[in-house]
């Protein structure tokens, strides 16, 4: 009995290095690909959504509510098949999945930037105006660096989600760290595979919540 | 000399009619009070000297600057860069404050003279430290705005208000967010300025202290002036709005 528990774990370690020479790469490529693409675009968006002129508003709303309304799985599927069927454009299976990633997590992200500009008092608007702050250095000097500590909780919760949900890349082919283990999990016949790969989300979550932890610490010099 | 002129100024919110045909003149070096109940239409008219509202009809010049002036019935805008140009030849402090919490005090006096006015950043320092210590806060140039006190807070939007020389400085009601103890140490500040041949034009609801610095009373109610004068003329007016409004105030000695 002993040894037989023994044995199991002394499988861990191989599995764990053969995890990390495949799919990990592609994991940590979408996640972070897409934090940069999706951080980016997702301004635009709340931007968009906040504007008064119509015209940019209700598509952007519209936009919000295809990319929050509908599974992310879909999305991913339609990118890149529906790209292919439709207009038989092929494009590179770990690249299609970040565009759709990206895509999907700006409409999130664009709500969370929205949320926290909103948050930020009028009376800052108007400091800035009286001191004939142009609205560009108005947004980026005295807005947008006091809502980015109010939106690092959301945002660290996104991220956490956002690694978890690369293992969805696999739909569309994506040999990421999930579909491996899966992969090789119904070869064996044991857990060993899922139960580490777990154990690789879990510790990406741990050090996204560590940096999360950080950066707030960093920021809460001023209430 | 004329640094400030409000010709036939009104102002609606929708159907609410805030100013309503609104016309002084304020000249260099003069200090006027504006006085009034809530809702009489002062913070606006302040408001609108200070491009933080529209206009709805009227002119105002500012340092010889055209800000509004009417084309038939429509109010007629300076361009951006006048606009700009009189921002920072005036100077707006906030009953909030409204200091800017992610920069050190130094930072928050020192940050239009640099981003604004294109100052070096060494001679910027140099100037936002004098005026720190001047108004007695160079201890807490480093602090953040959560580090002050009320007092103290209005003292550096005072300083950051300084900051680009401006010619005239407005206050909407400057002590009013402040504890009473608190208040005396912010009117100490203003009346230094007012030695310095400032102009400034204060919204208040310190009579005693309109009374004593004021070169002239503006006193409003419902969107009208209703006195302009010295101030003894006007806590000594016969006209019974300004009796009434004013036999509120019990420190007025």
């Amino acid at each position: 009995m002993i040894d037989s528990i023994i044995q199991w774990f002394e499988k861990l370690p191989g599995i764990a290095d053969m995890l990390l020479h495949n799919g990990l790469d592609q994991t940590l490529i979408i996640f972070f690909l897409t934090l940069v693409f999706g951080l980016t675009l997702g301004l635009v968006l709340a931007l968009g959504r906040m504007t008064r002129f119509k015209i940019i508003q209700l598509p952007v709303r519209f936009y919000l509510l295809i990319m929050r309304g509908t599974p992310l799985i879909l999305q991913l599927y339609g990118f890149y098949f529906g790209l292919n069927l439709l207009l038989g454009i092929r494009i590179e299976r770990t690249m299609a999945a970040v565009v759709a990633f990206s895509l999907n997590y700006a409409a999130y992200f664009a709500e969370i930037y929205r949320s926290g500009i909103q948050a930020i008092p009028n009376g800052q608007y108007e400091a800035a105006k009286v001191l004939g702050f142009s609205k560009a250095q108005t947004f980026f000097k005295i807005i947008l660096p006091q809502v980015v500590k109010i939106i690092l909780p959301p945002m660290g919760s996104e991220c956490m989600t956002l690694v978890k949900d690369t293992s969805l890349a696999h739909v569309i082919g994506v040999m990421e760290i999930y579909v491996v283990a899966a992969n090789n999990m119904s070869r064996s016949r044991g857990m060993e595979y899922l139960i580490v790969a777990g154990i690789f989300y879990l510790i990406m979550n741990m050090i996204v919540s560590k940096v999360f932890g950080i950066l707030e610490k960093r920021m809460s010099y001023y209430r | 000399m004329s640094v400030l002129s409000v010709t036939n100024l009104q102002k609606n919110f929708g159907k609410l009619k805030v100013l309503k045909d609104i016309s002084f003149q304020i000249n260099d070096g003069e200090i006027v009070t504006i006085i009034g109940s809530s809702g009489s239409g002062k913070s606006t008219l302040l408001r609108c000297m200070n491009q933080l509202e529209k206009v709805t009809k009227g002119t105002i010049e500012i340092n010889g600057h055209t800000l509004v002036s009417m084309n038939g019935d429509t109010p007629e805008y300076a361009s951006k860069e006048v606009q700009k140009k009189i921002l920072m030849e005036t100077g707006f402090v906030f009953q909030n404050f409204n200091l800017f919490p992610h920069y050190s005090v130094l930072r928050n006096v020192m940050e239009a003279p640099v981003q604004v006015a294109g100052i070096p950043k060494e001679e910027a320092r140099e100037k936002a430290f004098g005026l720190l210590r001047k108004l007695g806060l160079e201890e807490k140039a480093d602090a953040y705005p959560c580090e002050l006190s009320g007092g103290q807070s209005q003292r550096v939007s005072i300083a950051r208000a300084l900051a680009l020389e401006p010619k005239i400085l407005f206050f909407d009601e400057p002590t009013s967010a402040l504890d009473p103890e608190l208040t005396g140490e912010v009117l100490k500040v203003i009346k230094s300025l007012a030695d310095l041949n400032m102009t400034m034009v204060i919204v208040t609801h310190e009579m005693a202290f309109a009374k004593e610095i004021s070169d002239r009373v503006i006193f409003m109610d419902q969107g009208v002036i209703v006195e302009d004068a010295a101030p003894e003329d006007v806590f000594n007016s016969a006209n019974e709005r300004t009796r009434e409004f004013l036999g509120k105030y019990h420190d007025i000695a």
